[in-house]
């Protein structure tokens, strides 16, 4: 290689260097860049559209269910009990699969496995109204991130993080890292933390799940997404939530 | 489910354009005339005035999806003096309706809320009807814009 | 499947005037969006929204496309008595949900 071939080899290096984590003081949810109106629509359980999906989840919870005619109850009890901090620590490592299963995956597992129904398809509003519902029982609770068995999904997020990607050739970091706070287009670019998921998103008119964002965001960037339940976005699910531990879960978040 | 291609499509899919935004306009049916219009066919010939309605929309919106939109009207709700019904309209939707209200002494207040679709930036116009046969009105301007990120059809 | 969500006071003093909120699951399909084939999705929209105290019509509201998916709607009314305020809305499609609340006026 030729000497300016490796300086630029260096400098390419460098620009895409790891980006160092953000410090917990200065982890700021997106919700601090919502206008005053969005954010009432939010703090509102009467007025955040996420409610409408946290009613039916309840609903669904009570209702028996597939070849084994159970509910959720049956084996969970009362949610406000035996949910409060489950999402506030997913993904969560499955022992048996060796591999984290984030929380529509974890429903959908309990709803073939358990309810012996058949499974739920991505973004369908049952699955949907049940993940509402259990993430709305860690409302307020701070995210957690330590199961030393997540180690390797982490870094491989992280790496997914970190990658250029697409014909515009970015990778999450540059803006969610390296330029958080800062406009793009006229918007303010957030550091993007998934403490609202499942969320209302404005755009869609509708709630959404992580995975769904994800997909959003790579489309974005023009990159091809990964396929629905590829584990890239397991990983890089696993990944968010480490780098968000400490702030608090707000779901159903409502963004626009 | 999609959206009509606007040009704003056209030019991102071309990679043209990255990053950079653009206000969209999208091709849209409704114009000032077809509001007035449209405000014709339901308050008649009737005369409008500027005044006593209080239209609240932000100037400055996140997503046109969901825009909080509140109009109070001034006035007592008596049985001898009150609001009989609201009319919304907008300029730039592919239809100038958006809500219309109707209240009566039994409100106690003119003061309604909701959650509106604002397909591009424009005036919205709140029209109040009283009791004694009058119309007053109040407009606001907003501009929408977008996020930066676009997505497809899922 | 609709879900509403109302807000109405459970309690009130005779001749407050109480701030009534409801919110309601309702996709508001405009009639103006297009498919992937270039195919209009058809409307689908609550077209209006009635609310009675004891039977007497308190409110009435004509919805149009311009409102936002999942309706949220609020409005003002005076406590005149104990009873129910009974909510309806109806639009496309035969749909037609109906909620209603308790108050107690002292």
């Amino acid at each position: 290689m030729t000497r300016l071939g490796a300086v630029l080899l260096v400098l390419a290096a460098a620009a895409s260097a790891v980006a160092a984590e953000i410090p917990l003081a200065e982890r700021r949810s997106s919700y601090d860049l919502l206008s005053p109106e969005t954010k009432a629509m939010q703090d509102d359980d009467l007025s955040n559209p996420g409610s409408l999906w946290v009613l039916e989840g309840e609903t669904a919870w009570e209702r028996k269910t597939g070849e084994a005619n159970k509910s959720c109850a049956d084996c969970h009890g009362d949610a406000k009990e035996t949910m409060k901090g489950v999402a506030a620590r997913y993904p969560a490592f499955d022992a048996k699969r060796s591999t984290p299963v984030d929380l529509e995956g974890r429903i959908n597992i309990c709803h073939t496995e358990q309810q012996k129904a058949p499974a739920f398809p991505f973004e369908n509003r049952e699955l949907l109204a049940l993940s509402a519902f259990v993430a709305r029982q860690s409302r307020g609770l701070p995210i957690e991130s330590n199961d030393a068995r997540l180690k390797p999904f982490i870094d491989k997020g992280r790496a997914l993080f970190e990658v250029r990607e697409g014909q515009l050739n970015l990778s999450c970091s540059q803006c969610h890292d390296d330029n958080f706070g800062h406009k793009l287009a006229g918007i303010p670019m957030p550091q993007a933390h998934p403490t609202g998921y499942p969320v209302y998103r404005l755009e869609w008119q509708t709630l959404g799940s992580l995975q769904r964002r994800l997909r959003n965001c790579m489309i974005g960037m023009r990159a091809e997404p990964y396929a629905y339940g590829a584990p890239e976005y397991v990983a890089l699910e696993t990944f968010l939530m480490w780098r968000a531990r400490g702030m608090k879960m707000e779901s159903p978040g409502v963004r626009p | 489910m999609r959206r009509e291609t606007t040009r704003r499509d056209l030019l991102l899919a071309a990679g043209g354009l990255g990053l950079a935004t653009v206000v969209t306009v999208r091709p849209s049916e409704a114009t000032p005339a077809s509001m007035q219009e449209a405000i014709r066919k339901v308050i008649g010939e009737a005369q409008v005035t500027p005044g006593k309605v209080k239209l609240d929309i932000p100037p400055l919106v996140e997503n046109g999806n969901t825009v909080a939109c509140a109009v109070n009207v001034d006035s007592p709700m008596t049985a001898q003096s009150y609001v009989k019904a609201i009319h919304v309209f907008n300029e730039k939707n592919p239809q100038p309706n958006v809500i219309s209200a109707w209240l009566g002494p039994r409100a106690g207040r003119a003061s309604i809320s909701t959650r509106i679709r604002l397909a591009d930036t424009q005036k919205v116009i709140a029209i109040a009807e009283l009791s004694d046969g009058t119309f007053w009105s109040d407009s606001a301007d907003v501009i929408i814009t977008l996020g930066a990120c676009l997505e497809d059809p899922v | 499947m609709a879900r509403a969500l109302i807000n109405v006071p459970a309690k009130a003093k005779r001749g407050d005037v109480i701030a009534i909120r409801t919110l309601i699951s309702h996709i508001m399909e405009t009639g103006f969006r297009h498919s992937t084939t270039g195919a209009v999705i058809p409307r689908d929209i609550i077209t209006t929204m009635v609310v009675t105290y004891n039977d007497t019509e308190i409110f009435k509201a004509e919805l149009h496309p311009a409102i936002a998916a999942n309706p949220f709607v609020t409005f003002h009314t005076v406590a005149t008595e104990s009873g129910t305020i009974a909510f309806r809305w109806t639009g496309d499609n035969g749909f037609d949900v109906s909620e209603q609340a308790k108050i107690t006026v002292e």
